[in-house]
């Protein structure tokens, strides 16, 4: 049973998301991981399918008029975190928008083995709003971390918080 | 409710303010800590009454603070009655030098911001709060114990006193969104 990422791409109207995942089932496909998000006015999807049908079938077969389908083969990497693997936290910033934001961040993010788990950005009127999930390996001294990140966010007149994840695990 | 039992209505020395244009984020003064106020000088019972003239003009939302116009200052003003989801209603009021002096029970909700037009965020907030402050104009001492909708609008407004927005708060990358109607305020 194969493996396939699933991107689609279109201008967002009313049911959408029921043509593609009912297309999706019409070729067998279950839907494992998801996500959607609408990207100024385009609704955007990524979805991990499995199914009989190799990816390429999978895209020739897909009932989806008017919107951008891709379909790879990948294979199965699953990554879950072990106790005290890793350390949760969030970051934002937000201030004027401007080229290289997030690389800038980013960077710094990357420099200490930083790996964003999840972000969205928006932009409204002159306001960048960025905000990521971030995992941060163990050792990494955060201290020294967000003073880089406040010296990066200075540099780009915006204002920058990194706080923990505080999970309550009930 | 106020600890003297009903509602107030701001009366701010008397003075008829004048409603002021409201800052929108990214500013600099919305990232500021304001500075803490003498509640009877006359600047801050004019800008008291300026900050409850422009909250009266913008009615769709419940509370403004002083930076959001341009006063780098400890003033708020709320007046949560008409919104929806009100329980508790400690009236129409400006407080000066408001300090939160408990929370408990806290809830995630979904919060816009007059500074920030074009998005809302989920903001954990404490659901049940007392507040202690002065009236402007009179220095009197006032105490607020708010729940609901009002504690999160007061809490919401004694961030902005601290340079803090909803974007500050919001707990992971998927609590941002556009602002798609005014029930989001």
């Amino acid at each position: 049973m194969g493996l396939s990422a699933v991107t689609v791409l279109g201008v967002d109207r009313p049911g959408v998301i029921a043509a593609v995942t009912g297309s999706l089932a019409d070729c067998g496909a279950n839907i494992q991981d998801s996500t959607m998000t609408l990207l100024g006015g385009h609704v955007a999807m990524m979805l991990l399918v499995s199914g009989d049908l190799d990816s390429a079938e999978l895209l020739k077969r897909l009932c989806a008029p008017d919107l951008v389908v891709t379909a790879s083969a990948i294979e199965a990497q699953r990554h879950f975190c072990e106790e005290g693997g890793g350390l949760g936290y969030v970051l934002t910033v937000h201030g004027p928008d401007r080229p290289g934001i997030i690389s800038a961040i980013s960077a710094v993010l990357a420099e200490d083995g930083g790996n964003i788990t999840g972000m969205s950005t928006r932009l409204t009127g002159r306001l960048y709003v960025l905000i990521a999930d971030v995992e941060l390996p163990k050792e990494v001294d955060v201290a020294a971390l967000m003073r880089r990140l406040a010296a990066v966010g200075a540099c780009l007149d915006s204002e920058i918080t990194f706080r923990p994840v505080e999970p309550d695990l009930l | 409710m106020n600890a003297r039992g009903g509602p107030l209505r701001a009366v701010v020395g008397g003075r008829k303010g004048t409603p002021r244009e409201i800052l929108d984020a990214p500013h600099p003064l919305l990232s500021a800590t304001t500075e803490p106020v003498d509640p009877t000088a006359p600047e801050v019972v004019a800008a008291a009454a300026d900050l409850l003239a422009t909250l009266r003009r913008e009615t769709s939302t419940p509370g403004l603070a002083a930076p959001q116009i341009g006063l780098s200052w400890r003033l708020i003003a709320f007046d949560t009655r008409l919104h929806p989801r009100t329980r508790s209603w400690a009236g129409e009021l400006v407080l000066a030098n408001p300090r939160l002096a408990s929370a408990s029970h806290w809830d995630p909700g979904r919060e816009g911001c007059a500074s920030i037009p074009g998005l809302t965020a989920d903001v954990p907030r404490a659901s049940r709060i007392t507040v202690h402050a002065h009236l402007p104009g009179t220095g009197e001492p006032v105490t607020i114990e708010a729940d609901a909708l009002e504690a999160r609008c007061i809490q919401h407004q004694l961030d902005h006193l601290d340079g803090l927005l909803i974007l500050d708060r919001v707990p992971g990358a998927l609590s941002l969104h556009r602002r798609l109607h005014s029930c989001d305020s």
